[in-house]
């Protein structure tokens, strides 16, 4: 009922209230959980790339500066020998498998083998090995192929110079790289999915606490939140339940005040209303003012007794006590038999031929009773006169789920903003003198409403259909159609 | 000799008006204002009618009914503060005929009463004898045998059996039973039919449980077969 208030009263509040939420509690964790999650794969794959890197290039650079060393003092030493040329040590060496080796010597370059010419070697190198007589190394590219170039100075202003490939080391520092990005994915992964669970998690008691209000709300005092576990989480659970119990205690305290008055009533009404009688029966042998004041005692003594009544059973209701003694009805025939009993028995009812055919479930004794009072409200404030319908709401060719009993009157209708209001407790609209007599309890409307709703049913009402004025009340109730025999 | 009623009510503002009122239909009214005490004058002068507020202080309401269905079958009124199923049926199952809720006003006491002291008298059945198996109905002695022997029912119970032993195999929707029994209107309460077909089924069934006599047809009443 006043579930939607905030959003009618404020439209302008409920933009930043939904964007507010668009990041709310699970929202944020989860992308807490992304983010760190992903901080930390990269952190530790870029640390892992970077120190295996470097760790397998120094291990290549390492063995290669000893193969070209001995390579080199192989060269040294064939010089040293007969041969004046460095073509026989380079047979030598090839015949061991190393073929990407140059050799300065005596102001001249031996002959490359393939992409492995000196016209590769960069100049600093060069100089660093040859003018410097150093020892250096160097990464260069072949042909867009990794290689590390070692230098060694050889006596007599020579130098030997030699390629390692390092495609292997590319090859070993991709798998590494493949497997780090899968760690890493992984690591997102299931870093989302932690987020995931412990948002819900999260927000869990929260939305435990949400559902238990929403009952509360719907009238289920009795619903508490189990206790948690949790010293966090307890005490938002323990102050949920404090808060529930003092509300049910507050709320049943107010209803069984309630019942305990009428109650209580109840005994004075019955010496009222027992000895009125007897002071009705003697009437003729009063005088003219006597009469006239018993008349008066008489019917506000039968109101009092239906306001107390109507007390009772809306307590009753209250404290959830009703049960319905349900059955299966005709409904156009327990319309009829409903006004016969009612303040204007003569009532002639009008339905349709599938009208005659819908049958109901409910308690008869309770609906006979929403009905009377529909007529009675319609007596009091609807010039005296009704029309009472039963019709069923649907196309011809539809399934027959529901049917509806209206009530109409000649009075001077119901103002729209009070249509609803009227169903409501001691409900007195001013507007248009609806209501305002004295006569009538001031539940009738709001007990019809609880029967109805009871019956898993509605009422409600609107204008005359045929535009005249006065109003229509309409009770609907789920029913279905019996097929003719 | 007038029709003497004799009302159980601890409220002795209530006893007085409500002497006042049935005093004014013709009726003799004792009172009592406990159990204890209405079954002294019980004993002393028996009424035609009892009526019992439930309310008691001592033993209580459904007590003094049980207590005086152990030695009479007299029709019994319960009063009853709330309208709950509860004290409706365990009324009922104690033994009384009907039952009013408070508060009620004293013509529709009235009416129970003449309902009930209607069915006091003979039912207007036209049969002398009517046999349905074992059993054995003389309506007009207000008698029923089961294979010679007697069963003890109260008025109601005769009356309710009479009713349907009228047109044995016909079908008695509550309603009907209710106008013809108890005299109420279409909207009578259900429960009064369903509790004392259980009552009457205890006494005359050979096996409550799985009635042979008075049999439930769903949705639509009862019915008793031979």
């Amino acid at each position: 009922m006043t579930d939607d208030a905030p959003d009618s009263i404020d439209p302008a509040a409920s933009p930043s209230r939904r964007r507010g939420s668009r990041w709310g509690l699970r929202r944020r964790i989860l992308l807490t959980f992304t983010l760190g999650s992903t901080l930390l794969a990269v952190l530790l794959a870029v640390t892992t790339y970077g120190l295996s890197r470097s760790n397998v290039i120094q291990q290549r650079e390492g063995t290669s500066i000893d193969a070209a060393k001995r390579n080199a003092q192989a060269v040294q030493a064939s010089l040293r020998g007969p041969a004046l040329t460095v073509q026989p040590a380079l047979d030598a060496l090839e015949s061991f498998g190393v073929q990407r080796a140059l050799v300065w010597y005596a102001g001249g370059w031996s002959p490359g083998n393939g992409r492995y010419q000196e016209t590769a070697l960069p100049q600093s190198l060069v100089d660093r090995v040859i003018e410097d007589a150093v020892p250096a190394r160097m990464v260069v590219d072949v042909d867009g192929e990794p290689n590390v170039v070692v230098g060694w100075p050889l006596a007599n202003d020579g130098a030997y110079f030699e390629f390692f490939s390092l495609t292997e080391v590319d090859s070993t520092l991709s798998s590494v790289r493949l497997s780090l990005y899968l760690a890493g994915l992984i690591t997102i992964v299931l870093g989302i999915l932690a987020g995931t669970v412990a948002a819900r998690r999260a927000v869990r008691p929260v939305a435990d606490a949400a559902q238990a209000a929403k009952s509360i709300a719907g009238g289920r005092l009795d619903t508490r939140l189990e206790p948690s576990g949790d010293p966090d989480l307890g005490v938002l659970a323990s102050s949920f339940n404090d808060m529930a119990e003092a509300l049910q205690r507050r709320i049943e305290r107010d209803g069984r005040f309630a019942s305990d008055v009428s109650h209580e009533l109840r005994s004075p009404l019955m010496t009222l209303a027992a000895s009125i009688e007897v002071i009705e029966g003697r009437r003729h042998e009063m005088p003219e003012r006597a009469q006239a004041a018993v008349d008066l005692l008489s019917s506000d003594v039968a109101r009092f007794r239906t306001l107390v009544e109507d007390l009772l059973e809306i307590s009753r209701f209250d404290a959830g006590a009703v049960r319905l003694h349900l059955e299966e009805l005709l409904v156009s025939q327990f319309v009829r038999q409903a006004i016969g009993v009612s303040s204007l028995p003569d009532i002639v009812l009008t339905t349709t031929a599938r009208a005659e055919r819908m049958l109901i479930t409910g308690d008869r004794r309770r609906l006979a009773r929403a009905v009377a009072n529909l007529i009675d409200n319609a007596r009091i404030h609807g010039g005296g006169d009704a029309r009472v319908g039963v019709i069923v709401p649907v196309d011809d060719d539809a399934v027959a789920d529901r049917v509806q009993i209206s009530v109409e009157d000649l009075g001077p209708g119901v103002p729209v903003d009070e249509r609803r209001l009227i169903f409501e407790r001691f409900a007195r609209g001013g507007g248009a003198g609806r209501r305002s007599g004295n006569d009538g309890s001031g539940l009738g409307l709001a007990l019809v409403a609880e029967h109805i709703r009871l019956h898993g049913g509605d009422v409600w009402v609107e204008s005359r259909h045929d535009g005249r004025d006065g109003a229509r009340f309409v009770i609907e109730l789920p029913a279905e159609e019996v097929s003719d025999e | 000799m007038g029709t003497r009623i004799l009302s159980v009510e601890d409220d002795e503002r209530i006893r007085s008006a409500v002497k006042l009122a049935l005093e004014d239909e013709g009726w003799t009214v004792d009172e009592a204002g406990s159990g204890e005490e209405a079954i002294g004058i019980f004993h002393l002068r028996p009424a035609d009618v009892v009526l019992i507020d439930i309310m008691l202080p001592g033993i209580d309401g459904f007590e003094l009914c049980r207590t005086i269905r152990r030695t009479s079958d007299v029709p019994v009124v319960m009063v009853t503060a709330r309208n709950d199923t509860h004290d409706i049926v365990a009324g009922l199952e104690a033994g009384a005929d009907d039952y009013l809720t408070k508060p009620f006003a004293p013509k529709e006491l009235s009416a129970r009463i003449r309902a009930l002291l209607r069915r006091v008298r003979p039912s207007s059945t036209p049969h002398s004898r009517i046999v349905l198996g074992d059993l054995e109905l003389i309506p007009d002695e207000g008698k029923v045998q089961r294979n010679g022997e007697e069963i003890h029912l109260t008025k109601t119970e005769f009356r309710l059996l009479c009713e349907m032993a009228d047109n044995p195999g016909k079908v008695f929707s509550r309603e009907a039973l209710l106008d013809k029994v108890w005299g109420y209107d279409y909207f009578g309460d259900g429960r009064l039919v369903d509790v004392h077909v259980r009552r009457l089924r205890t006494k005359i069934e050979l096996d409550p449980a799985n009635p042979r006599h008075v049999v439930t047809v769903r949705g639509l009443g009862y019915r008793l077969q031979t």
